[in-house]
């Protein structure tokens, strides 16, 4: 009887013994060899059955059922069955098309993650050269705080920062008025509300995200760091580049697969930002504060429901997010890891 | 020189470290001020006079209505009934994509990855519009089946790698010593992942934990269904903000994620970088 690994490499020298404790005839290798294929050829398709299920009706399901719903004429009378819904072709998107909210909210979602993405990215980079020249000790305190940041709850992250910018009794105001003039503080900023209008909003969205966003590139940099041979980097100090030049002409493209997969990661996750924007710009409160995740979820879930223009929305949004994850995709096959 | 170098290293080590840890701070800090010194003119850094009045009005309920503990009775169901389902499932598919070779095997590996990147904003509005056929809003039940299914791109990618990484050999020992299938799982190939199952697991119970889209969605109407997340927005959306009470809140919701994360930092680390980064 097997009992640990390590027996398991010496006991085939031994007589094979059942799990009863009876001795038995050794398979022939044919047998085993039969039995085995069969096995190994519908093996993986039950293992993979009940994860198959569960993504196929709950993810790949609603997904094409958005499509459907995106050309149909869906909202409150379908739902309650007092009407029948019926095809109506184009008609939700170009509804979608004509309307200066989807445009608008559009705007949002492309300028912000114009803003977001560099800045998590540049953030995060710095931190991780940082973490590859610190001590050992230094860099696993620096690094878990970081990971602090990351482990937050969407939900508790975006609630602390509407409390921080809060324009009674929030330390951001407050801070603001007590910086000299010169570097733009002063009283203007006592009560000033950065949730009244997008600029404001959007930039505290920014912040925290990076705040959020910063560790897993900092630790993803890192790790690809630790691969680059320290001597690259020397060679190249010796013979008088600076940290910029050494960084741009050494790391970067060495790093350049990681930094093109997390370029790719933060674009998805930023163009489609909903929790932390939800909740910063007031819970569907401001409408001139939408993204488009925000606007399509606002159809659906806003009386009185549109449900076929906000599954148009959702398409648009996971039409352009698909485009990026093909890139995505392409990157991880490159790379190998899709092996 | 090189002295000084490093002082200026570890001084930049320092500041991101006090930055990243600003707000976490200033929520526990707030979380012990009593009123006067929240909404004071001056506000400072720590609470002059510290008081458990904020946690308190949290624990017994006299913000909402209902005490603190309902809402950490249906967090903990949601989340560790959606992370053993999951990682029993993952781990399955885990070793079927590492260790056979079938034909959809690389379409099955490149759809995890595509629908990993589907928007749960989009998603919900045709996942609401079924639940309500099949009668699971409002249901904790519907919560688990949607936790489980949408952690599962993420950790079957991860674990992956942890089965891959298992010497075929260890197995096929076994398998000539007449060990059959079953036992070859649980004896070898389980004890061997097992390090991995714990870290997708640590993945699994901050993304179900956390998830807020979905539970405020299906859960709207039903107080007595709310998890952590959906009760901390509550709190804050009703106009009043009492923000003493809503960072007591969010820090009785945050503890148990740092917690688990503090623990089993070191492992999540590497976890996170062989699921994310590269395969």
């Amino acid at each position: 009887m097997l009992s640990s690994v390590k027996q398991a490499g010496v006991a085939s020298a031994s007589p094979p013994v059942n799990p009863n404790g009876r001795w038995f005839p050794p398979p022939s290798v044919r047998d085993l060899l039969r039995a085995g294929k069969r096995r190994r050829r519908l093996a993986p398709y039950l293992l993979l059955l009940p994860s198959a299920a569960a993504i196929g009706l709950l993810l790949v399901w609603p997904a094409i059922q958005l499509v459907v719903y995106s050309f149909q004429d869906y909202g409150l009378p379908q739902v309650t069955g007092a009407a029948p819904t019926s095809w109506t072709g184009f008609a939700n998107f170009r509804l979608v098309l004509s309307d200066p909210e989807f445009w608008s909210s559009l705007r949002i979602s492309v300028l912000f993650a114009l803003a977001a993405v560099p800045l998590t990215l540049a953030a995060g980079t710095l931190v991780g050269l940082l973490l590859n020249r610190l001590g050992r000790k230094m860099a696993a305190f620096v690094s878990t705080t970081a990971l602090l940041a990351w482990a937050m709850p969407a939900v508790s992250a975006s609630v602390i920062f509407v409390w921080l910018f809060d324009p009674d009794g929030g330390v951001v105001d407050w801070l603001l008025t007590k910086l000299p003039s010169w570097l733009g503080g002063g009283p203007r900023w006592s009560g000033f509300s950065w949730t009244n209008a997008p600029l404001p909003a959007y930039t505290v969205i920014t912040l925290l995200v990076v705040w959020q966003g910063f560790p897993f590139i900092a630790v993803s940099v890192l790790a690809g760091l630790k691969t680059i041979p320290a001597e690259l980097h020397e060679a190249a100090r010796v013979d008088g580049a600076g940290a910029w030049r050494v960084f741009w002409r050494v790391t970067y493209p060495l790093l350049k697969p990681i930094f093109l997969v997390l370029l790719l990661l933060s674009v998805i996750w930023d163009f489609g930002i909903f929790t932390q924007a939800y909740i910063v710009t007031g819970e569907l409160g401001n409408r001139d504060e939408f993204n488009l995740g925000i606007l399509a979820y606002d159809k659906a879930f806003t009386m009185p429901p549109a449900y076929g223009v906000a599954s148009a929305l959702g398409v648009v949004l996971t039409v352009v997010l698909l485009v990026i994850t093909a890139g995505y995709v392409r990157a991880n096959v490159r790379q190998g890891a899709v092996r | 020189m090189r002295k000084l170098r490093r002082i200026a290293l570890n001084g930049a080590g320092v500041v991101v470290a006090l930055v990243t840890l600003f707000p976490i701070f200033w929520m526990v800090s707030t979380a012990f001020k009593p009123a006067t010194e929240i909404y004071s003119l001056t506000p400072r850094p720590l609470p002059a006079h510290p008081t458990w009045a904020n946690f308190a009005s949290v624990l017994n309920g006299s913000v909402i209505g209902m005490p603190y503990w309902a809402f950490l009775r249906n967090s903990l169901v949601v989340t560790l009934s959606s992370v053993a389902v999951s990682s029993l499932v993952a781990l399955l598919a885990a070793v079927g994509v590492a260790r056979f070779a079938f034909r959809f095997r690389t379409t099955y590996l490149i759809m995890l990855l595509i629908v990993q990147m589907l928007p749960q904003q989009a998603l919900v509005i045709a996942l609401y519009l079924d639940f309500r056929r099949l009668g699971l809003l409002d249901s904790l039940t519907g919560l688990v089946l949607l936790y489980i299914a949408f952690s599962l791109p993420v950790t079957i990618w991860m674990l992956r790698n942890f089965v891959a990484a298992v010497p075929r050999g260890l197995e096929e020992a076994a398998q000539i010593d007449g060990a059959g299938p079953m036992s070859v799982f649980f004896k070898i190939l389980l004890p061997l992942v097992a390090p991995g199952l714990v870290t997708t697991s640590v993945f699994a119970f901050i993304f179900a934990w956390n998830e807020f889209v979905f539970a405020s969605t299906f859960l709207g109407t039903d107080q007595a269904k709310y998890t952590l997340p959906v009760y901390v927005t509550y709190f804050f959306g009703k106009g009043s903000a009492d923000w003493g009470a809503i960072m007591a809140a969010s820090v009785l919701f945050t503890l148990p994620v740092m917690v688990f994360f503090l623990i089993t930092a070191r492992r999540l680390r590497a976890g996170l970088i062989a699921g994310a980064v590269k395969g």
